[in-house]
């Protein structure tokens, strides 16, 4: 593809986002995930003739807030749409959803353009409804049987389906702009967005403008469904990226010989597969839904939410820079781990009183070991506090780097104190005179050493410095080189 | 006379009946007449009895009673009821036991009121003749060849048949008045929001209302108190208090009243003069007991029933797809896997061809093509835009009159089968009534006397929303002065003294 013609990838997202709400979106029944099957139900999330939803006002205001926390606008007024469809799995045979005056509109997202870091690109969004979950379809295939079981226990678990403009430009920008979104719904507690539980599912419309001498070429478009991780939202863009261009290669097929297909994505083949020829112009007979009021949203209430939602990650990103003196990249990498983790940045970097040092440390150490593990944050077995007070001693000399890491690796070992794991490991510090001593002791027994650092070769002194940890483990490598070069010079 | 509450109730505090004498009375005579009127699908001796032991019980024991204990009442099979079936006298859920009371009969319970059973109706509420149900048609009363209007049929019949004093109707379009109207009892559509629809099972969920049928406004005066109110598990229930309706009946005296003359009711073609003579009949007593009469006209009244047959039918569409046949009701057994649309697909079509009857497969046809793509602009969406005309036509009206008096149907009760093949006619059973359903207001039929061949008709009263107790007051006063409400059909009367202690 590489060599074909210049091309222009389109990609919009659809992103479902279960609302953390502790009942349904119009009834009593627990969210709660992963209960058995049919447990968690009602006669109105059953759909049961006779019984009436009642809204849930948590969720109004959840839907509000990620409005909000996605620059959206919020009208003063929304409303409940039936969506009517049949399929097992949706038991009244109709969706309340919203279909033309959504709760949220208009906003967009920004992002650092994966393309040429530091720019900004601004992801518009379209806008974000509410709608109510169906339930969830087991097909047993087994045999050929072709059983089909039906769990209830999600329907009618509120969800908020946020729909941007095709402004992406490659899988790059749609998983940062997955990455975004998914931290400001989480950093707001709107929700979860686990992507194995569904509390975040994407779809991704996909498809290509093809420069053919000065000519615009779409290709037909495909949305990929199917996807659980954003690694594989990714990965099935750029396959649809590629695969695309084959096609179109092959064939010359363009938007105007095919409609709108559907596709799902295979993680294990990597691949996407065909499941719905042609999208049939469905039509849901939308209609206002009689059982439900509309949604009046005064201004007071939508600006009480707006000053509730506190700092926003992009805030955050700029404040850790500013307060604790890091970078642009760590205050993200920091920011991106969500909530649990900027706190427990910022609890250890006080008490160290070295962001640097504490940003290097979480980005190396802690978070390598919540990789090993596959822990979050909260689960990790140092707390801030400790690792503070850790680095804080390296900053202030007490012992080096490397260390520091020995200690960190005892205390998660043996579970014990800092303090414990520096008694435990005989680090002492070591004072002035005895370094100089050893230096000297190390300079006389090395004079090429000498005669190299003299002759301009600076980085010679770095064998001594090696050498003086094996003699005294204590030793400060910082404190050794200074001093070496010191005594070379003063010669 | 077991066909008056508050009688009923004079006996049981009198010592001179038991809730259970009572209730074994009522289910004698709906075992004498019943095999003749069908109007109930569904009676259960032993819980009926057992509720009515249970109200003596607590009676002696000095325990505080309901308003309306050990009174029997009958209930439209359309109320969900947890130790009864609930069918909508449709196939499609005859063997449907909801795990769960509808709010009204959370009320009725709550009142000490005994339900004796279920009320046969057009299937799922659709029809003027209750012809339409799954479980047979119910016979009028006053003459078994003919229909006894509908939906609520069976609601208005048993009453009219002296099975029991009182019973809960529903209204969409005019279930409750058009029958009460044939059989010659008084029944009353509340205002849209004034009673629980929870439990109800939809038709058109904002056109449904509950409401009371009974002999005379004394009747259901108490029934209507006890079912309205507030109910937070149905989102359109107004959160309004409700005054007391058993007060507000009482006086006779309308001065002040103004009553708007209808009309293009009292115009239109195709409406039996002694209808239209029996309004002005009632006028003269309305205005000889106060009211002042006024002209008034609706302008838009020739569109409620087109309005009404593309809103309620669409809404129907809608609330009926949960009958496919996966979940509950009529499953079609045997689908063939090598079935030409998929064995599920397949499922669905023959469950809802089997289940459904031929009205309520031709109300969802209609319903679903007024709400499609590319119609639903010339249908649904513009019937809701007249349904605002016909509302500011009401509120014009009301700002000129308290109350609007014109007939509730166009003619007395029809033979059975004579209409049942011709769906237009049969629609314009609902000339008169559909208005109030559209406008969301309360409404009231009352008997007013008999046409030629000795068959009740009826006037209706319409009264601004939430305006039930002036409604029910002016009812109550026609009622003081006439005696329409006592005429009673001319069948086999209801041993009284049986199971009364003399």
């Amino acid at each position: 593809m590489s060599d074909g013609y210049p091309t222009k990838t389109v990609i919009g997202l659809e992103v479902h986002v279960q609302l953390k709400t502790q009942t349904k979106l119009f009834c009593g029944c627990s969210t709660e995930f992963g209960a058995e099957p049919n447990t968690q139900v009602c006669p109105v999330c059953l759909g049961l003739p006779g019984a009436l939803p009642v809204m849930n006002e948590a969720a109004i205001d959840l839907s509000v807030k990620a409005g909000l926390a996605i620059d959206c606008s919020i009208p003063p007024m929304t409303k409940w749409d039936r969506k009517q469809y049949f399929y097992p799995d949706l038991p009244k045979g109709y969706q309340i959803s919203q279909f033309d005056l959504p709760i949220c509109a208009d906003g967009f997202i920004e992002i650092d353009d994966p393309a040429s870091p530091g720019q900004i690109r601004k992801l518009g969004i379209i806008r974000a409804h509410l709608e109510e979950d169906a339930g969830k379809s087991m097909h047993d295939e087994a045999a050929g049987k072709g059983d089909t079981k039906i769990d209830l226990n999600r329907c009618g678990t509120p969800l908020l389906e946020i729909v941007s403009q095709p402004d992406m430009r490659s899988s790059d920008e749609a998983k940062a702009y997955l990455n975004e979104l998914k931290l400001r719904m989480t950093h707001l507690g709107i929700s979860d967005c686990e992507m194995q539980e569904g509390s975040l599912r994407v779809d991704a419309n996909v498809n290509l403008h093809i420069d053919v001498d000065g000519k615009n070429v779409a290709t037909p478009i495909v949305e990929v469904k199917n996807m659980n991780s954003f690694r594989a939202v990714e990965r099935a863009i750029q396959y649809e990226i590629d695969r695309q261009y084959d096609i179109w290669e092959e064939t010359g097929k363009t938007i105007k010989d095919e409609a709108k297909t559907t596709r799902g994505w295979d993680d294990e083949s990597g691949k996407t597969f065909l499941q719905r020829e042609k999208e049939e112009s469905a039509d849901y007979r939308y209609f206002p839904d009689p059982d439900l009021l509309p949604i009046r949203l005064p201004r007071d209430r939508v600006e009480s939410i707006r000053a509730s939602l506190g700092e926003m990650p992009a805030q955050i990103r700029q404040r850790l820079q500013g307060q604790y003196g890091i970078k642009p990249y760590d205050a993200d990498v920091i920011v991106n781990q969500g909530v649990a983790m900027i706190t427990y940045f910022e609890t250890a970097a006080t008490k160290s009183d070295d962001g640097k040092r504490t940003s290097s440390f979480i980005q190396q150490d802690v978070m390598r070991l919540m990789n090993e593990r596959s822990i979050s944050i909260e689960d990790y077995p140092v707390a801030a506090e400790s690792l503070g007070d850790l680095l804080g001693r390296v900053a202030k000399g007490e012992l080096d780097n490397g260390r520091a890491r020995d200690v960190l690796a005892h205390m998660i070992d043996k579970g014990v104190s800092v303090d414990d794991a520096i008694k435990d490991l005989g680090i002492e510090s070591v004072d002035n005179n005895e370094i100089e001593d050893l230096c000297r002791e190390l300079l006389a027994a090395n004079p090429a050493v000498v005669q190299d650092y003299k002759d301009g070769k600076k980085q010679a002194v770095g064998s001594l410095i090696g050498q003086a940890k094996k003699k005294n483990a204590n030793a400060n490598p910082q404190v050794v080189r200074q001093t070496l070069i010191q005594l070379i010079e003063q010669e | 006379m077991l066909d008056s509450v508050s009688e009923i109730l004079r006996l049981q505090s009198a010592g001179e009946a038991s809730a259970v004498e009572i209730a074994s009375a009522a289910l004698d005579r709906i075992e004498t007449a019943d095999g003749t009127i069908n109007a109930f699908t569904h009676l259960n001796r032993e819980l009926t009895l057992a509720a009515a032991a249970d109200v003596d019980r607590r009676r002696s024991a000095g325990e505080t009673l309901g308003p309306l204990a050990g009174v029997p009442v009958a209930v439209k099979d359309v109320l969900c009821t947890h130790d009864m079936p609930t069918t909508c006298s449709s196939k499609m859920l005859h063997n449907f036991h909801p795990p769960y009371d509808s709010g009204v009969v959370e009320k009725l319970r709550a009142a000490d009121a005994v339900i004796v059973g279920k009320t046969n109706m057009d299937e799922f509420a659709m029809g003027a003749s209750t012809e339409n149900s799954a479980f047979g048609v119910t016979k009028n009363p006053w003459d078994t060849t003919r229909i006894p209007g509908g939906s609520s049929g069976g609601a208005a019949a048993c009453v009219a048949a002296s099975m029991v004093p009182i019973s809960l109707g529903t209204d969409t379009g005019g279930s409750i008045r058009q029958p009460a109207a044939m059989c010659g009892v008084t029944g009353l559509k509340p205002t849209y929001g004034r009673v629980s629809r929870y439990g109800l099972i939809a038709f058109a969920s904002s056109l449904d209302q509950v409401g009371p049928i009974g002999w005379s406004v004394q009747d259901i005066a108490p029934l209507m108190e006890t079912i309205a109110g507030h109910d937070k598990r149905d989102s359109t229930s107004l959160n309004l208090d409700v005054g007391s309706y058993v007060d507000a009946i009482k006086g006779t005296d309308l001065t002040g009243i103004k009553i708007g003359m209808l009309r293009e009711s009292m115009e239109a073609e195709g409406v039996d003069p002694t209808i239209k003579e029996a309004v002005k009949e009632a006028a003269k007593v309305f205005e000889k007991a106060g009211a002042e009469l006024i002209d008034i006209n609706l302008p838009h009244s020739e569109y409620w029933v087109p309005t009404y047959y593309v809103i309620a039918p669409s809404e129907a569409s809608s609330n009926l797809s949960r009958y496919d046949g996966a979940h509950y009701g009529h499953r079609a057994a045997d689908i063939e896997t090598g079935a030409e649309l998929g064995p599920l697909v397949t499922t669905y079509c023959r469950s809802r061809d089997e289940g459904f009857g031929a009205e309520v497969k031709r109300r969802i046809m209609l319903g679903t093509y007024a709400l499609s793509e590319g119609y639903a602009d010339d249908y649904y969406n513009k019937a809701l835009k007249v349904r605002r005309l016909i509302k500011s036509d009401f509120d014009a009206a009301f700002s000129q009159v308290d109350l609007l008096l014109g007939p509730v149907t166009p003619t007395a009760a029809f033979p059975l089968g004579s209409k049942v093949d011709d769906p237009i006619q049969m629609y314009l059973c609902d000339l008169f009534t559909t208005g109030a359903n559209l406008a969301g207001i309360p409404a009231l039929s009352l008997p007013a006397g008999k046409d030629a061949d000795g068959l009740p008709i009826a006037i209706q009263l319409q009264a601004p929303a939430l305006e039930e107790s002036r409604l029910l007051f002016a009812g109550s006063v026609f009622q003081l002065v006439t005696d329409h409400h006592t005429d009673r059909p001319n069948t086999e009367r209801p041993d009284t003294t049986k199971g009364v202690q003399s």
